[in-house]
C-alpha cells in the first residue's frame, strides 16, 4: 500500500504499522501514526502518515522536519507553516510564546524587543545564564534555531512606539502583544486595531502573583482583539511576576494563535 | 447605553472622556470600541455618547 513515512511517499507491502517498522527500521524505533505514538500494532490504511524514528540519532535534514511534526494532529502542520506571526515584547510572555510557536512550526516569526537579557528576567522568561547581556532578539533567535531550524525568524531590536507600529508589523497576520507596562499594551493594541485593519491581535492582561491558575482565560472583547489572562491581577509592589502564571498566560496566547492559524476564530 | 454588556442610564451630552472619568477608567490604560469601531485615543473628548451606543472597554493591567 501507499504510505507517507517520515514525510516521503513510499509503496510498501505491509498491513500494519509494526510491519512497516520491521521493513524500514529497527525494533526499538518509535512509531507515530497520525499524530499518536503507538505502543501496540495497528492496521494501516492507504495513504496513512507514519513517523518511524530511531532514538538518539540525528536524522538527515530532509527527514528531521517531518519527524519533528509527527506528534501534531494530521494536516495541522501544513496550515501552521504558512503562518506569519509577530511578537511585540520578548519578556515572560513573548519569549515563551515564541518558543511555543517555534515548536509547533509556525513558518515565520517576527521578534521585536529593545532590551537585553538581565538576571531578573530568568525567573520567568525563556533565557539562560549564557544569554545575560545579549539582546533578547538575538538570545531568542539562538534558542529557536536549536528547537526548530525550519522556520524563518526576523528580528528587530528596537523600541516600539506609536509611530513605528504600522511600519514594523505590516504584512503579519497575527500580532501578539507581550509587553509588561500597561500603557505600552494600550498604545500597541489601540494603534494596531485602528491602523492595521484585519490583523488579529492576541494580547494579555493579568497574570501576576500566584492566584489560582483557573482564573486565567481567553476572551474576545472586540472582533480583532483576543485577551488572555485573569484580566485583573496586575504586577505591583508586593505582587511579583513568576514563571507559572506567566507561562499559563503565554500558553493561552500561543493556543489562540494556533487556533487562528487553523481558521478557528472562537476563543 | 450598553457598556461591556451591561445596560446603564446615560446622562445627557456626556462625552466619552467624561464617562471614563466618572467611572474611574484611566484613559491611558484602556481601549474603547464604540458600536464595533475602535475609538482613537485622541478623540475621547470629542465623542458624545448616545443612548443606542454599545461600548466595549478593555482595561490593561501590568505584567508580562
Amino acid at each position: 500500500m501507499n504510505l507517507f513515512i517520515n514525510g516521503k511517499g513510499i509503496e510498501l507491502d505491509c498491513h500494519t504499522a509494526f510491519q512497516a517498522r520491521e521493513m524500514i527500521g529497527n525494533p526499538t524505533d518509535i512509531v507515530i501514526l497520525s499524530g499518536f505514538q503507538i505502543e501496540e500494532d495497528c492496521l494501516l490504511k492507504e495513504n496513512d502518515k507514519l513517523a518511524i524514528i530511531p532514538k538518539g540519532i540525528l536524522p538527515p535534514q530532509e527527514e528531521l522536519e517531518s519527524m519533528m511534526v509527527a506528534r501534531h494532529t494530521p494536516y495541522v502542520h501544513e496550515k501552521v507553516k504558512k503562518g506569519k506571526v509577530a511578537i511585540a515584547g520578548l519578556g515572560g510572555l513573548g519569549s515563551n510564546i515564541a518558543v511555543m510557536l517555534a515548536r509547533i512550526g509556525v513558518g515565520q516569526l517576527l521578534l521585536v524587543d529593545f532590551d537585553i537579557v538581565e538576571p531578573s528576567n530568568l525567573n520567568r522568561q525563556s533565557y539562560y545564564i549564557s544569554h545575560l547581556g545579549m539582546p533578547k532578539t538575538a538570545a531568542l533567535r539562538k534558542q529557536i534555531e536549536e528547537i526548530n531550524p525550519f522556520i524563518k525568524i526576523e528580528t528587530q531590536t528596537t523600541r516600539i512606539t506609536e509611530d513605528n507600529i504600522v511600519e514594523i508589523f505590516s504584512g503579519y497576520d497575527i500580532l501578539c502583544e507581550a509587553f509588561d507596562k500597561p500603557e505600552a499594551k494600550s498604545i500597541l493594541v489601540n494603534t494596531a486595531i485602528e491602523k492595521l485593519p484585519g490583523m488579529k491581535i492576541v494580547a494579555a492582561s493579568g497574570m501576576a502573583g500566584y492566584e489560582s491558575s483557573n482564573l486565567m482565560r481567553t476572551v474576545r472583547p472586540m472582533k480583532n482583539l483576543y485577551l488572555c489572562g485573569d484580566l485583573e491581577n496586575g504586577a505591583r509592589i508586593g505582587r511579583g511576576l513568576m514563571a507559572p502564571r506567566v507561562q499559563i498566560c503565554a500558553g493561552h496566547q500561543a493556543n489562540m494563535v494556533l487556533r487562528l492559524l487553523l481558521g478557528i476564530e472562537e476563543v | 447605553m450598553k457598556v461591556n454588556g451591561k445596560t446603564i442610564v446615560l446622562e445627557n451630552n456626556l462625552s466619552l472622556s467624561g464617562f471614563l472619568e466618572e467611572n474611574q477608567y484611566d484613559a491611558r490604560l484602556i481601549a474603547v470600541e464604540r458600536n464595533g469601531e475602535i475609538v482613537p485615543r485622541s478623540t475621547y473628548g470629542n465623542v458624545v455618547l448616545e443612548d443606542e451606543d454599545i461600548l466595549e472597554i478593555v482595561s490593561f493591567v501590568g505584567g508580562g
